[in-house]
């Protein structure tokens, strides 16, 4: 069986997805690698699915598909938002409120 | 292209073994889904409502909304009332409706209707009047009565993001406003990166399962040998929710978060999303970690301990109230991980310890919220010292605020006591070595954290008025109800010594 390959892409693009979130300025650049993770969430559902003969992995992958859609409608709208006051998507610039 | 031609044909071979399944619609317990079914028909009806009155009927949406979280507190109350039928199994033990779940919904249902009533002046006299805000928070609230009960990965993402999606878009609801933008941002991404990380944990849980029911998954996980997959599963599904509920190292977004916010929704966010955190995660503990103490358990007495610690650490040195309440909440937040510390051997105590904090800590904190937004319609400030002499412009409010006060730092007789009693006396049963010294800790930090707590209680009793204006506050009648309903609650529980009756709370026993 070839589970393993499909688990190693996914670890791959999920180390890539935390690496681009935790590194990248630019609001829809995260945005982005978060749906680099959420890619690599579905790899995982569909592979173990089809490992175990089993359905509800790939129903899990079309709702995790259905919720990452809304997710990033909002996080686009809340970009733009911002955007549209400051001129500019740089996260880091983001720093009226300090922790 | 040879392992995906391969995974095609197995997808297919998936698919065509199960066609001869024949479709039986599943039997829906219509009474036991009654609460959600309510809320989410009068969602839709007040949303049909405000579309077609449009301006004429916006000053009604709040109090509709309100409504109809108290409608949907009907059904919760005549299941709690079956007695011997609970607990209610929906769904092949997807959707479970036992005491546990009923119990939560009423928090949730009454949180709810606590933070309409906070709202409903600050939404009407700032100039963002939006009627679609409180369509976001009933949403926001559907996602809660469904986490309560959501016993699969499935369910219990869903819910989570239900509660989540709502809560970003009201944080960034002044748009003109770059703190509250800026809250939105920081809230929207951390939460969504917590999401997906949390998934990634899911989908290893799942792999290892075979199964997304969180009792067939405990099954399993007790019957595996322990593999790195599953010990990542594990871990990456902890730190996901540990994102949720803000506790240390993953708490950076919430003081700003909370500040920016509009302060309603920071009320609505600080207890009832935070506790929909913990009711997930409890679950997912309770019900398919449970097997797994020796795993789970050194990683939470960490988060705990470090979450206390630098939440009371940092609450010391804030000038803004609504800061300092933010972080005493990841404080609190801190005690609340306790029992999980210690959970091995008595799974059913540590979640009734949680539980019974839960409760009390969303009346004491909304309280303190209520208290704090009626406080700057005076005084137009979040700073501490605006509260000072407030014994002379606001007697009344001085002393729920005292009461709140009081509660927060677990001072006797108010609700606060109980629900650290119930915390401590988990961590020190049997006076193992670990539960020992995280007891420890958490003493040591109540202490530190009364000194935060009894300062603005000084400030308000000792203190003359900042600006030597006296004249009197006046309160409109929903903020009263509001402080009202939450000192109720937070004096019941604390006189009472108020603990569920846990005889009908089945921990795993009742799992199907």
């Amino acid at each position: 069986m070839f589970l393993n390959q499909f688990l190693f892409l996914a670890a791959i693009l999920f180390c890539i997805g935390v690496y681009g979130v935790l590194t990248r300025k630019n609001g829809v650049l995260v945005l982005m690698s978060i749906e680099l993770i959420l890619n690599a969430v579905n790899i995982n559902l569909v592979a173990f699915g089809a490992f175990h003969q089993h359905l509800s992995g790939q129903v899990f992958a079309l709702f995790v598909i259905a919720v990452a859609a809304a997710e990033v409608g909002v996080g686009l709208a809340i970009v733009l938002l911002i955007y549209r006051n400051r001129r500019s998507i740089n996260v880091a610039e983001a720093n009226i409120l300090k922790g | 292209m040879l392992a995906l031609g391969l995974l095609q044909s197995l997808i297919a071979q998936t698919l065509l073994a199960q066609t001869d399944l024949e479709f039986v619609r599943p039997h829906i317990d219509w009474h036991a889904f009654a609460p959600e079914l309510i809320l989410v028909g009068w969602g839709a009806l007040v949303t049909i409502v405000d579309l077609v009155g449009l301006d004429r009927v916006r000053r009604l949406i709040g109090p509709l909304t309100g409504i109809g979280f108290l409608l949907a507190m009907v059904p919760v109350l005549t299941l709690w009332d079956l007695g011997e039928e609970i607990p209610r199994i929906l769904f092949d033990g997807a959707y479970v409706v036992d005491n546990y779940a009923l119990l939560l919904k009423g928090v949730f249902l009454l949180s709810g209707y606590v933070v309409v009533l906070l709202a409903g002046n600050y939404m009407a006299e700032g100039d963002y009047y939006d009627s679609e805000f409180y369509q976001l928070i009933a949403a926001s609230v559907l996602g809660m009565l469904v986490m309560t009960s959501a016993r699969d990965l499935v369910t219990i993402f869903i819910a989570l993001e239900l509660v989540s999606i709502p809560a970003y878009m009201m944080a960034a609801w002044r748009k003109r406003d770059l703190k509250s933008n800026e809250a939105g941002l920081k809230y929207m991404l951390m939460g969504v990166f917590a999401s997906a990380i949390l998934l990634y944990g899911m989908s290893l849980l799942y792999g290892a399962a075979a199964d997304t029911r969180l009792t067939a998954i405990g099954e399993s996980l007790a019957a595996a040998d322990s593999a790195p997959f599953i010990t990542l599963g594990v871990l990456f599904t902890i730190i996901g929710f540990a994102f949720k509920v803000s506790a240390v190292p993953f708490h950076t977004w919430a003081p700003d978060t909370y500040e920016g916010a509009p302060t309603p929704l920071t009320a609505f966010l600080a207890v009832a999303s935070k506790a929909a955190g913990f009711v997930g995660l409890i679950s997912i503990i309770v019900f398919a970690f449970g097997d797994l103490p020796e795993l789970v358990e050194p990683f939470m007495w960490i988060l705990s301990a470090a979450t206390m610690t630098v939440g009371n650490l940092i609450a010391l040195r804030q000038d803004n109230v609504v800061r300092m309440l933010a972080y005493s909440g990841i404080a609190q937040a801190g005690y609340m991980l306790a029992p999980l510390a210690v959970y091995g051997g008595q799974l059913a105590e540590a979640q009734q310890a949680i539980v019974i904090y839960l409760v009390i800590y969303a009346a004491m904190n909304l309280g303190a919220f209520a208290v704090v937004i009626i406080a700057a319609r005076k005084t137009r400030s979040g700073d501490i010292e605006s509260f000072s002499g407030m014994l002379r412009w606001a007697p009344g409010l001085t002393t729920a605020m005292t009461i709140f006060l009081f509660s927060l730092a677990g001072i006797p007789p108010m609700g606060g006591f109980w629900a650290k009693f119930w915390v401590f006396k988990v961590l020190t049963d049997g006076w193992e070595l670990w539960g020992t010294l995280l007891a420890l800790v958490a003493a040591v930090n109540s202490v530190i954290a009364a000194f935060y707590y009894l300062n603005v209680a000084k400030q308000m009793w000792f203190l003359p008025a900042r600006d030597g204006d006296n004249s009197p506050i006046i309160i409109p009648p929903a903020l009263t109800a509001a402080v009202a309903i939450t000192v109720i609650v937070t004096l019941l529980t604390g006189v009472t010594g108020w603990v569920p009756d846990w005889a009908d709370f089945p921990a795993v026993a009742a799992a199907p």
